[in-house]
């Protein structure tokens, strides 16, 4: 991504850095993404007759607001990256890219501990028990995979970070557009959460 | 052209090729995409227009025996597919890719590289869904207690067949086994991502890469059109993305979305089929339209009537169009109430249309036209489109709906603004920039044949589907009875369609011959307005040997000429010396300029899509997860090593 057309003359006519500009974009689409996929477990949740157990039977409301709250921490130590890195300290914005990643793993691991209980459990609940649960696996397991995609961005942002002056360079996979999503896939877990976990 | 030393080894050292096979491979030269862009949507066309024909050979009579319905079936879906997301959509994207830079003052898009990778996703994405006709089997519903789901399908039937909307469930699970349709949904998934990939790519490009002075209302009218195509893919192909997943797991991960039988609905695919499907349309048509107003203007030698208007119409257009999606649902069940919103909803794009309509003609009104190739080709884009349009306003009638829907009406409907409109708007663009990518010019002589064999061709063929349709001949039908008496139109529609590839013949000798030994075309042979003109022909490797700077709409033109008090243009006395100096600045470049560097990643990271693809089809048998995980790492290494390729060589110095 240390991609843009460059050379000295380059200016950017709206004022916002185009990495930047190029993700708020990317992220305006993702909107509608998700709202597709909220929109379809909105659809299927009423559907009742069809094979038990239905998603909302089997939250663990408690144990899903500890991973939230684990998912909302990881924003505030991406914050806590991008203050480091203007005031262009190295050392402070890996570790907190780091802990920002750790964060996100372990909400990683929630759901995934998650989904085995809802299968495992007696009557399982899996892909194709009704669609209610096809819709639920599908939307939460799309936002894991942003979730793990964003990861694997802060992973390659830690790495490239050991090679002198990456991080601060004009070019290159940058912090900002990768806070931006970072937080954007917060921002959209907590609308799943509400929406999915906790109206009836 | 020297390059500065590259540093010690690393195993990231970029490319270097700047001709060859493997400078194509790694170009990120936007104008070299553009022209892979171009020929591959071109191949495509061949293939999808060679489909149409066996269709058409096998509707020419009565009872036609070359292909069985099944066939049929599969033919008519490629050649859909294979037009829409093949053809009309890449080349959209070649014109963009082209074109929209020089014509906003850029050296290149924002993000190079991405877009190479959305030019390789593509190219993957096509012959991932073309490998159907090798790969894809057809199946028996399950259960297999309806007859007719043929087994041994021959090879050309062996390709996707649920038509280009992909109807669930029909092209669910329980009614399709067998891989076609995973062809079908995962190939469109991989050209949506490619498509998404530019989109974004051209709307930050055209957002913060503008010359100077160059404000939005100054943009040409293709610019626009190009900023709210890229929109309308941001917006919708999500959408589609979401359907086709859903598609994708119902069949191969047992989600049961569209399984009517267990609690998935159907009505469901076709609300996020349309709410994509519609704007899909607009997708299609904004370029030419884009194109459209850029001849018209510099053919009358007048500027372009209304501008605003046409900008805003073009916007309005684009957001209309998404919420009149359920017009493609009248038959489907939807409420009566709805029905009456989305049928006003959908009258009321004729109006941004309209506008257009007026606006064009106002252009040509009391200008000097010149009757070029290119200008043909744009008034039959008028003529053609507005046929196509008013037949469309009929669809937005509910009752008159019901009686049209899966006859031929609508296939003439929809042919009359794709193919007169889109099509005859590429052309006019072709022709028109042609000189752009050579140097030289097409025959005009072969280019005027070519026109009126397409436009005599085209109302051959799709003139008489209208009074076919009527008549009650239903589409998507591989054969009918001798007594309907549709035989006779039916032979006249045939010989349309050849009449057509004939056309196609002679353009494709004109352009064969006149790249090596056409007139050259200097730098401003139609003595246009837009500054894509102020630089050499051909386009030199860094566009703009100096950044330009714009003053006005048509800045270009305004450079050339005055208006006496009549408002008439003259032509400025040192005009040719301004032509002369913009000239020798585009070739030789007063100070250095830096060009991105090619790169190994794109291609590998498109590549790795083919493997993606096939591992999910087959995932259930030994080597499916395998390469499905080869894909992914293929990627996700791409990806890693594109983001390390050394900074250093960013630094490329390309000395004139
Ligand atoms: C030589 C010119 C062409 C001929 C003779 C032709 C002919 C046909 C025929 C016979 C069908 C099948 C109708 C049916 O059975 O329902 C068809 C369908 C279709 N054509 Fe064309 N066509 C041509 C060009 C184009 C172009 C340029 C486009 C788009 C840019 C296009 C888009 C489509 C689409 C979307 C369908 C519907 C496919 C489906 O129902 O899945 N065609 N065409
Ligand atoms: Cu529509």
């Amino acid at each position: 991504m240390s991609d843009i057309a460059h050379d000295e003359q380059l200016h950017e006519s709206t004022g916002i850095e185009t990495r930047k500009l190029a993700m708020w974009i990317f992220l305006s689409s993702e909107f509608m993404f998700f709202g597709a996929l909220i929109s379809n477990y909105l659809l299927f949740k009423g559907r009742v007759g069809y094979p038990e157990p239905y998603p909302s039977e089997m939250f663990d409301i408690p144990f899903t607001s500890v991973s939230s709250f684990v998912l909302l921490m990881s924003s505030l130590t991406m914050v806590l990256a991008d203050h480091a890195i203007h005031r262009d300290d190295q050392r402070a914005t890996r570790t907190w890219i780091v802990a920002t990643a750790l964060l996100g793993m372990v909400f990683l691991s929630g759901q995934a501990f998650e989904f085995t209980e809802f299968v495992l459990h007696d009557p399982p609940m899996t892909l194709s028990t009704n669609p209610a649960a096809s819709a639920f696996f599908t939307l939460t397991g799309f936002h894991g995979m942003h979730v793990l995609i964003g990861v694997i961005m802060l992973l390659t942002l830690a790495g490239t970070s050991f090679r002198k002056g990456r991080l601060s360079t004009a070019t290159g996979l940058n912090l900002e557009s990768v806070a931006l999503y970072w937080h954007f896939v917060d921002i959209i877990w907590i609308v799943i959460f509400t929406v999915v976990y906790l109206i009836k | 052209m020297a390059s500065t030393a590259a540093p010690a080894s690393t195993i990231f050292r970029r490319p270097k090729q700047t001709s060859g096979w493997m400078s194509w491979l790694t170009t990120v030269d936007h104008k070299k995409i553009g022209i892979m862009y171009g020929y591959s949507a071109f191949f495509f066309f061949i293939l999808g227009g060679l489909e149409a024909l066996i269709l058409r050979l096998q509707l020419a009579g009565p009872n036609g025996t070359v292909l069985d319905a099944n066939e049929y079936n599969a033919m008519f879906t490629m050649h859909g597919t294979t037009m829409i997301f093949l053809f009309v959509m890449p080349v959209g994207a070649a014109f963009f890719n082209y074109m929209m830079p020089l014509m906003i003052g850029a050296r290149d898009v924002a993000f190079p590289r991405l877009n190479a990778l959305s030019f390789w996703i593509f190219i993957f994405g096509g012959i991932f869904l073309y490998s159907s006709f090798l790969f894809g089997t057809t199946g028996p519903p399950a259960g297999g207690n309806l007859p007719g789901g043929a087994t041994d399908a021959s090879w050309l039937g062996s390709t996707i067949n649920g038509g280009w909307f992909m109807y669930q469930p029909n092209a669910g699970p329980r009614f399709s086994t067998g891989t076609v349709l995973d062809f079908g949904a995962i190939g469109l998934q991989i050209l949506g991502l490619a498509s998404l990939i530019s989109a974004v790519n051209f709307i930050a490009t055209i957002f913060n890469m503008r010359a100077k002075g160059m404000k939005l209302l100054r943009m040409p009218v293709f610019v626009w059109m190009t900023l709210v195509v890229a929109f309308l893919l941001l917006f919708s192909l999500p959408i589609i993305a979401v359907a086709l997943f859903m598609v994708t797991f119902d069949r191969q991960l047992g989600t049961l979305f569209f399984d009517t039988f267990q609690g998935g609905d159907a009505i469901l695919w076709q609300h996020l089929f349309w709410l994509f499907g519609h704007p899909e349309v607009y997708i299609l048509i904004l370029p030419a339209m884009g194109i459209v107003s850029e001849t018209l203007p510099v053919f009358s030698r007048k500027p372009l009537f209304g501008y605003p208007a046409v900008v805003f119409a073009g916007a309005a257009i684009g957001f209309l169009g998404f919420g009149v999606w359920a017009h493609h649902m009248f038959a489907s069940g939807i409420t009566p109430v709805a029905q009456a919103a989305f049928g006003l909803a959908t009258m009321t794009i004729a109006v941004p249309t309209g506008i257009k309509i007026f606006n064009w003609m106002g252009t040509m009104w009391m200008g000097k036209i010149k009757f070029t190739t290119p200008m043909l080709f744009s008034l039959g884009f008028v003529a053609l489109f507005v046929i196509g349009g008013l037949s469309g306003v009929t669809h937005s009638i509910v009752p008159a709906d019901w009686q049209q829907t899966d006859t031929y009406y609508i296939v003439a409907h929809f042919h009359y603004v794709l193919f007169g409109g889109a099509i005859f708007g590429i052309f006019a663009g072709l022709y028109y920039w042609f000189p752009k990518l050579t140097g030289r010019m097409l025959s005009e002589k072969l280019g005027k044949l070519h026109f009126w064999l397409m436009f005599i061709g085209m109302n051959l063929t799709f003139g008489p589907m209208h009074w076919l349709g009527l008549q009650g001949m239903v589409r998507r039908t591989w054969k009918y009875p001798e007594e309907y008496n549709f035989g006779t139109w039916n032979m006249v529609v045939t010989v349309g369609a050849y009449t057509i590839a004939l056309s196609i013949l002679v353009f494709m000798i004109n352009w064969v011959r006149s790249k090596r030994k056409g007139v050259e075309s200097g730098m401003d042979p139609w003595d246009a307005r837009t500054i894509e003109w102020s630089i050499p022909n051909p386009t030199p490797e860094w566009n703009f040997g100096v950044n330009p700077e714009v003053q006005a709409l048509d800045d270009w033109w305004h450079r050339k000429y005055d208006e006496n008090e009549e408002g008439r243009p003259v032509r400025k006395a040192e005009a040719d010396a301004t032509i002369a100096q913009f000239h020798d600045q585009g070739v030789n470049p007063p100070s250095p300029i830096h060009l991105p560097s090619p790169s190994y990643f794109p291609f590998l990271a498109g590549a790795a899509f083919l493997a993606i693809g096939y591992g999910v089809v087959y995932h259930t048998r030994g080597w499916g997860l395998p390469l499905l995980a080869f894909g992914v790492i293929l990627l996700l290494s791409s990806m890693i090593g594109w983001s390390l390729e050394p900074l250093e060589e960013d630094h490329e110095e390309v000395h004139a």
